[in-house]
């Protein structure tokens, strides 16, 4: 009796010892995720503005957002190119810079540095860089451009431009991929090369063969992950759209959102758009619940796929 | 896939032999086509910088000409920018916010990746299941309800209380990197504190911590970086309120200050990269080291 006693004992001071180690996540889970999420499946359903207390209006807010907003299926349009053609550029990049930097013998950490830094600007500053650069008529970017005799694009300002002009950003800052391919490539036992060099593979036999099945789950990794932060793109088409619209006359300004032509809209600029200048925070929640379903979905399939990343069990 | 760095033809081979020459000559000519990749590249990546560093110390009317050197370098800029109004504000601002923020999220995110990656106990997988969607999760999915009660429970809004006080509750992202480094301290150093009568929290302190300083250090860097970039938190819960911006959000403000004074606004925003490059070179370790254990180290 006496022993199983103490046991009890041991087990309930260890599991007090783990609450005591978890409860501040716990208590931030509880109130800054569990409580606000709660709250906006329920202002969903409500009408609230923010100063007349909140109204229950049913399905209203859904069918307003898929319906009548004029701007949802533009965002996640344009959600959607980012993520297929962003994340594959980026990803294809970041690949082809780790493997060059691999190759490198000569003043590898200037290089390797040099290809870092971008990665490093704050999003604002790197932003209003590019705004800068790419800007049609005064821009360096151009100018080369027409020197050369290539037609020069509006990029920010052109609505068949802009997105691309946001990918090349995105590919300048292509610096943590490189590091994560780099440590991969590194891995990859140098034996196998030689083998495959011995049976006579090419080039691209050994990059098909022996790279490619050893770094694919850094692959993965890097594609979810970058459709996970894809999706929650929003201060660099936000502050690019509003740069090139040149309507800014401070921080905090009304401004149609997605300049030029929606074409910089993503869909967490609509939560933003609704909650914040539209004060119609029901349809706002309505708009951050398809963003959570979204978001959800792609970190179930990184959990799925890369079950390495938790290491479950262990 | 030859590495140069070897030449194994070259050993086997005596360099006057004509199998020799060809591998010397094929080496030779791929360290060429490497290299000058490699310089093509660094002209991609470093050339931004250039420019708008150039563009910064410009007159106001050559920045908006087409030239890419400036005719009189105007460092005066750079004065005109710390001279503006609320800038030194939004400095003091945004290293408190990122500064108070760090110490915050290390002190707090600590024990809760320390019981995860070293603790058994029912619930840990999905706990940190938990962890990792929350890493994943978009700021505004719950910032609606968030903003109402910061703004109209508390009344906060417009200063940076909303800000830093949730990074005192654990920021998911530390959790998980921190959690990633301290599985990697191996279970016999803890078993011996433990047979010399250390308990969890003296354990924690005096033998896990000194073990775990890169990875404290790599979550310190990104925590610190997280909220200098932060664009979002300000713009809801500071925007109304120039006293209570931080740099990140004040940027573009500059660009209307300024109209089309692209000179200045550059000279900020060499400014607001700066400090981060500046830190970079001081850390570059923990930094890379953080980037390798979030992607590879599953």
């Amino acid at each position: 009796m006496a022993a199983t006693h103490t046991l009890r004992a041991k087990h309930r001071r260890s599991a007090l010892r783990t609450l005591a180690f978890l409860s501040p996540w716990l208590i931030g889970f509880a109130v800054f995720f569990a409580y606000p999420m709660i709250s906006t499946v329920y202002f969903s359903f409500m009408h609230y503005d923010g100063f007349r207390a909140p109204t229950w209006s049913g399905t209203k807010n859904w069918t307003y957002v898929f319906e009548h907003y004029p701007f949802f299926w533009p965002a996640l349009r344009n959600t959607l190119w980012l993520v297929v053609i962003m994340v594959t550029l980026r990803v294809l990049f970041g690949l082809g810079i780790g493997m060059l930097i691999t190759k490198i013998k000569t003043g590898t950490g200037v290089f390797r540095t040099l290809f870092y830094l971008p990665y490093l600007a704050p999003p604002v500053a790197a932003t209003m860089a590019f705004a800068f650069l790419l800007n049609p008529g005064t821009g360096p970017v151009d100018s080369f451009l027409e020197q050369a005799g290539i037609p020069a694009p509006g990029w920010f300002n052109d609505p068949d431009w802009s997105k691309p002009a946001l990918t090349l950003m995105f590919l300048w800052g292509v610096g943590d991929l490189m590091v994560i391919f780099m440590a991969a490539l590194l891995d990859v036992p140098r034996e196998q090369y030689e083998a495959a060099e011995l049976d006579g593979a090419s080039a691209w036999q050994r990059f098909r063969y022996v790279t490619l099945p050893t770094i694919s789950p850094i692959i993965m990794f890097a594609v979810v992950t970058g459709v996970i932060a894809a999706m929650q793109c929003y201060t660099q088409p936000l502050v690019a759209g509003k740069v090139a619209s040149g309507v800014i006359q401070g921080a905090g300004t009304m401004f149609e959102p997605g300049y030029p032509e929606h074409s910089t809209l993503t869909l967490p600029q609509l939560v933003y758009n609704l909650g914040f200048q539209r004060f119609d925070y029901g349809s706002a929640c309505v708009v951050a619940l398809v963003l959570f379903a979204l978001s959800m979905a792609f970190t179930a399939l990184l959990m799925r796929r890369r079950g390495g990343l938790v290491q479950a069990g262990d | 896939m030859t590495h140069v760095r070897e030449r194994p033809a070259e050993q086997t081979a005596p360099p006057s032999s004509p199998a020799g020459r060809t591998a010397r000559r094929r080496a030779l000519l791929e360290w060429i086509a490497v290299h000058s990749l490699g310089v093509a590249a660094a002209l991609f990546f470093t050339l931004p910088f250039v420019f708008v560093f150039l563009t910064s110390l410009m007159s106001d009317s050559q920045a908006l000409s087409r030239d890419l050197v400036p005719h009189t370098w105007e460092w005066g800029n750079y004065r005109k920018v710390f001279d503006t109004p609320g800038f030194l504000v939004w400095w003091r601002n945004t290293l408190l916010y990122a500064g108070l923020g760090t110490v915050l999220t290390v002190v707090s995110s600590v024990p809760v990746a320390y019981a995860l990656a070293k603790f058994r106990f029912r619930g840990r997988n999905l706990t940190l299941m938990l962890v990792i969607s929350m890493m994943m999760l978009p700021p505004q999915v719950v910032v609606i309800p968030m903003y109402l009660f910061w703004a109209k429970q508390l009344d906060l809004s417009g200063t940076l209380w909303p800000l830093v006080v949730p990074l005192a509750f654990g920021d998911a992202f530390s959790i998980f990197l921190l959690r990633q480094f301290l599985t990697t301290i191996p279970d016999e150093y803890l078993d011996a504190a433990k047979v010399d009568g250390c308990g969890d929290l003296r354990t924690l302190l005096k033998v896990v911590l000194p073990m775990a300083k890169p990875g404290i250090a790599a979550v310190a860097l990104f925590q610190f970086f997280a909220a200098w970039n932060d664009y979002f938190g300000p713009q809801i819960y500071a925007s109304e309120n120039p006293d209570a911006w931080t740099l990140s959000y004040a940027l573009e403000s500059f660009k209307g200050a300024h109209h089309t004074d692209w000179n200045l606004t550059m000279a900020a925003t060499v400014l607001v990269m700066a400090p981060v490059i500046l830190v970079f070179f001081f850390a570059q370790k923990a930094f890379v080291e953080g980037v390798t254990l979030t992607g590879v180290k599953g």
